[in-house]
């Protein structure tokens, strides 16, 4: 019933009134008529990897969209830019990243619309998300993503990430989900503060490929985005090439008979 | 400006076009004591004219810290700047909240002058009655904004509000294009010559007046009483006319400068600031 749904109002800050207003009114607790509080998220998008390197941002994110474990989607571009000088990917629930890109394109657009020489960074971006994604999930209607946000402004590199519960970080390397597992601990090893374009791409693809390995997620189509003090740039997509050739796999079922 | 029957109301249009309520409103501004501005590239300075109403009372603060980056000098309604500078500070804060970021200057401005202007256009409501002074910095340096109470905004290199800000107005004309590489200590002393010129002979002390500055790696603050009278006796002992300058020629800063006509209030506190 839509009056037992207005019981304990929101206290709505006008900040987020465009946010809000693009749902129904909210109570304290999601949807008073459901008995769930909790969403699932249904298409989704793994990993996103992030590096500053000597010019800029790098960021690195496959291209695929899982229905649960199935791959449903393979030409998904988890790497969108925001203004002038951000670049965004996005891990988690797609429709949800859809709808934080319109929030953001919202953003950007009544930034400009000042015209009058200032312009929002990649840090007030990142701060902006993370006011957005907390507040949603103090709702119990969380927007099911994690971020990665990067970018240059005046010379200042910045990279920070936010995970869908409004936890935020800023570091010289950031990824989200499987990524933070698999690709950190290499990033931790092997990033330096002056690592040269060709260097960063290769260092992502190192780490791109260890999660090809060993997430099931992900898809071999990957895009690497680039954003300096010039501008952005986000590749086309390419795969990876990988060696299966192991031993291991090319008898699998020895010691095992019987086994697939 | 005579009584005239378009005056009531500030949402009455007179023959010639004219608002007259919120000219009254500007006028409120002209009886307030004197503020004034001044910027160079780096730095902005605010001073403003303090005087108590009686021997027994403390002066009025007009001169307000909105944040980090922004301070404002008020003339007029002192109730009304108060007013005006929460609302400042509250729209500093809540963009510091969801931008970890200082409010560009430029749009505080703005947005202060739309929230005038709707005073302007309806019937239930005043003009706010203040001129205020917004000194701050942003990515592009330091700036200085005149709001009126009409709902303009302009930017200067320097100004001067409130009762015989024209001595200022005329002190800082002089000097102006010598500002913008001014070092923070000059300007400081350029303030508190200006601020001088609308006492009009009667002695510059740190207790009759209020200085604060802003400025790249300085957060806006207002300077305490002893380092005002500091920097007064520098330049009043060493018999310094104001420092000197690239461009402009040295005249007696005694000068009597040609006071504003209108003001009323001589000797006493200007009446609008009670």
């Amino acid at each position: 019933m839509p009056s037992e749904q207005k019981l304990g109002s929101a206290i709505v800050d006008t900040v987020f009134a465009n946010m809000v207003s693009s749902q129904n009114e909210s109570s304290l607790l999601s949807s008073e008529g459901d008995s769930q509080r909790t969403q699932y998220p249904y298409v989704t998008g793994t990993s996103v990897i992030g590096i500053k390197y000597k010019d800029g941002i790098l960021m690195a994110a496959d291209m695929g969209g899982s229905y649960g474990s199935t791959i449903r989607y393979k030409s998904v571009e988890r790497l969108k830019q925001v203004g002038k000088h951000s670049l965004i990917g996005a891990s988690g629930e797609i429709s949800d990243f859809q709808e934080i890109l319109r929030y953001l394109d919202e953003l950007i657009l009544h930034d400009s619309m000042w015209d009058d020489g200032n312009s929002l960074g990649p840090k007030e971006v990142h701060n902006y998300l993370t006011r957005v994604l907390y507040n949603r999930r103090n709702k119990f209607d969380p927007l099911w993503n994690s971020l990665v946000l990067g970018g240059v402004k005046n010379g200042q590199k910045y990279l920070g990430s936010v995970s869908m519960i409004g936890v935020h970080f800023e570091d010289d390397h950031v990824a989200t989900g499987f990524g933070n597992h698999l690709a950190r601990p290499i990033l931790r090893e092997e990033w330096r503060e002056d690592l040269t374009f060709e260097e960063g791409v290769k260092l992502l693809e190192k780490c791109m490929r260890n999660l090809l390995y060993r997430d099931r997620s992900a898809v071999n189509k990957l895009q690497i985005a680039k954003i300096t003090e010039e501008g952005l740039t986000i590749s086309q997509p390419y795969s990876l090439k990988t060696f299966w050739n192991f031993a291991a796999f090319k008898n699998p079922t020895v010691g095992a008979e019987g086994s697939w | 400006m005579f009584r005239n029957q378009y005056d009531t109301d500030v949402t009455t249009w007179s023959p010639a076009g004219r608002l007259f309520q919120v000219e009254y409103a500007m006028e409120a501004v002209k009886q307030g004591s004197a503020a004034i501005g001044l910027r160079s590239k780096t730095h902005a300075v605010l001073a403003c004219v303090n005087k108590a109403n009686s021997e027994l009372s403390s002066h009025q603060r007009k001169i307000f810290k909105v944040d980090d980056h922004i301070g404002v000098a008020i003339a007029g309604l002192t109730a009304d700047g108060r007013v005006l500078s929460r609302y400042m500070r509250s729209e500093c804060i809540n963009y510091g909240y969801t931008y970890e970021s200082p409010l560009p200057v430029g749009r505080l401005v703005v947005q202060l002058a739309d929230k005038a202007q709707v005073c302007t256009q309806r019937s239930w409501k005043r003009p706010y009655g203040v001129g205020l002074l917004v000194a701050g910095l942003d990515e592009s340096g330091a700036h200085l904004y005149y709001n009126c109470p009409s709902g303009n905004y302009f930017e200067y290199q320097a100004f001067a509000i409130g009762s015989r800000s024209q001595a200022a107005k005329t002190y800082l004309e002089r000097k102006f294009e010598s500002f913008p590489e001014s070092s923070r200590d000059d300007l400081i002393k350029d303030a508190l010559f200006a601020i001088r010129e609308t006492l009009q002979g009667e002695k510059l002390t740190s207790s009759v007046c209020t200085v604060a500055v802003v400025g790249v790696g300085e957060a806006f603050s207002i300077l305490d009483q002893a380092t005002v009278q500091a920097l007064i006796n520098e330049f009043e002992i060493s018999g310094e006319e104001a420092p000197a300058t690239a461009s402009v020629a040295e005249e007696g800063a005694g000068d009597a400068a040609a006071d504003q006509g209108g003001a009323a209030a001589e000797e006493e506190a200007a009446p609008m600031d009670i």
